[in-house]
């Protein structure tokens, strides 16, 4: 009972701020709400048993990427969206269009789906995770880390070439 | 209700007691005598024996004073930043052990509001909430010197919340879990972790100091620069808040220093009993070792000068993240090798 409870509110609680993310005009404050969305996502993680994952979502996500948004809007001093765009072009039509699809087909699966949205199994537990990403996914896991590693080389060699230029 | 749940809120009632209700007041009477003790002053001394009771004074008097909110402050942010600032402090408590499991009525209740794996984990996952405080309050303040704060705060917090992290991974390999209350069985089994990483607990040591803001990381306040940098704007109550919350943060992180490299609640070669009388003594001796690294903080507060901000992400990024690396690295082959 109590999880459901905690479920209704933190669900609600996701999709209100994801839209406030989009649609409120001043940046620092859609990325404020977007602190709160990630943080409701983090909650549901809890509910359905994968604490771990949870953690690693405000750890990472709330904790550290959405302040480096703060700090580059807040350094860059972006101004509050002012004009906006109110005529329906063919791409709204077809943006709503696209939308529509994609959660039809989500609504009918869930309707014809028997098995429900319980969780599968303890997961979501560091050691089972754990265990899981240093055996079956040993390789994608080691070629993500060296991605991410090539991502951190170009950017650095990107500054590093426009500070050679200013100077 | 089982005993179990009124344990849980027994025990978070009682740490956030000690927390809000102890270390404030008692730190604002310490900080201010240690600084009159360094700097050849006799401090207040007027309130009660020794001036103990200013802590009481100096709450009566944030309390009546005006609140102001300034006009063109967003006044929504302006008033959510106090509040975050104490509430992740608050409940980053809640994975520290402090005291030996309890037998209650055939009951075993364990010493820590937040069992669970991911211990350490959720620390710093909730420590790192912390930096919002700063960055709303700075942002909603409609002030040049609190945005710079602000900013100061974003970058600050993030470049040191890595060489933390690492140094509590490698605190926590040789143990094999992220569970707090693992490290101190751990520690009591083999010995204290400060023993084989020393620089793992130096780092550690660093970065709190400049993850709670304090002097000689105290950027984003650095008065002579910034007024009083990203809470320049606020007043009263709401000021009080961010003071209580920057000392109940040191508290926490003194907390989790202690846990991780000085055996927490534990001293070597004794074992508490599993009573009243040894959740007692473990609590003193946590209290003990925690106060020690509080008086540390006062200490180099008022000891050391600023860093400039330069000198504090070179340290950030090129001493302290690359020797937390190593350490963590060192103790991963004295774990795989079999010697810790």
């Amino acid at each position: 009972m109590i999880e459901i409870i905690v479920f209704a509110i933190f669900a609600v609680l996701a999709l209100v701020s994801a839209l406030v993310v989009i649609t409120h005009p001043d940046p620092v404050k859609s990325t404020m709400s977007l602190v709160l969305t990630f943080f409701s996502v983090a909650v549901l993680y809890v509910l359905l048993h994968a604490p771990f994952i949870a953690t690693l979502q405000v750890l990472v996500y709330t904790g550290a990427i959405l302040v480096l948004f703060l700090f580059v809007l807040m350094l860059l001093n972006i101004s509050r969206e002012t004009h906006r765009e109110d005529k329906a072009t063919a791409q709204t039509w077809l943006t709503l269009l696209g939308a529509g699809f994609f959660f039809g087909l989500l609504a009918l699966y869930f309707y014809r789906s028997t098995s429900g949205l319980e969780p599968v199994g303890d997961l979501g537990g560091i050691h089972e995770l754990s265990v899981l990403l240093f055996s079956r996914y040993l390789i994608t896991f080691e070629m993500i880390g060296v991605l991410l590693l090539a991502a951190v080389v170009g950017a650095s060699y990107l500054t590093s070439r426009l500070e050679e230029k200013n100077s | 209700m089982s005993i179990q749940t009124i344990a849980t809120f027994a025990k978070m009632g009682l740490a956030i007691g000690v927390l809000v209700g102890g270390v404030a007041p008692i730190m604002l009477w310490v900080e201010r005598r240690a600084s009159a003790l360094m700097q050849d002053r006799r401090g207040p001394n007027r309130l009660g024996p020794l001036g103990l009771f200013q802590g009481i004074a100096d709450a009566a008097k944030f309390i009546f004073k005006e609140d102001i909110i300034p006009s063109g402050a967003d006044k929504g942010m302006f008033l959510l930043a106090p509040v975050l600032a104490l509430v992740p402090a608050l409940t980053t408590f809640l994975v520290i052990p402090f005291g030996p499991d309890l037998m209650f009525d055939g009951e075993r209740i364990a010493m820590l509001v937040v069992p669970g794996e991911a211990g350490a984990l959720l620390f710093l996952a909730l420590g790192s909430l912390g930096v919002y405080s700063l960055v709303c309050a700075g942002y909603a303040s409609n002030n040049k010197y609190s945005l710079l704060g602000s900013v100061r705060a974003s970058a600050q917090m993030i470049s040191y919340e890595l060489a933390m992290g690492f140094a509590v991974l490698g605190a926590l390999i040789p143990v094999g879990s992220f569970r707090l209350d693992a490290a101190v069985a751990w520690q009591q089994d083999h010995l204290w972790a400060i023993v084989p990483q020393f620089v793992g607990f130096v780092v550690f040591l660093v970065a709190s100091y400049a993850e709670t803001n304090r002097l000689p990381f105290d950027l984003p306040e650095a008065e002579s620069e910034l007024v009083a940098g990203f809470h320049t704007e606020y007043g009263s109550m709401r000021f009080a808040m961010f003071f209580m919350g920057e000392y109940i943060s040191m508290t926490v992180l003194s907390a989790l220093l202690c846990t991780l490299y000085l055996g927490g609640w534990t001293l070597p070669g004794v074992t508490f009993p599993e009573t009243w009388m040894g959740v007692a003594m473990g609590a003193g001796v946590l209290a003990a070792k925690v106060t020690f690294f509080m008086f540390l903080y006062v200490w180099i507060r008022w000891t050391l000068p600023r860093f400039r901000y330069d000198q504090l992400m070179t340290l950030g990024w090129k001493v302290l993240l690359p020797l937390s690396m190593v350490n963590l690295l060192v103790m991963a082959a004295l774990t795989v090798g079999g010697i810790l």
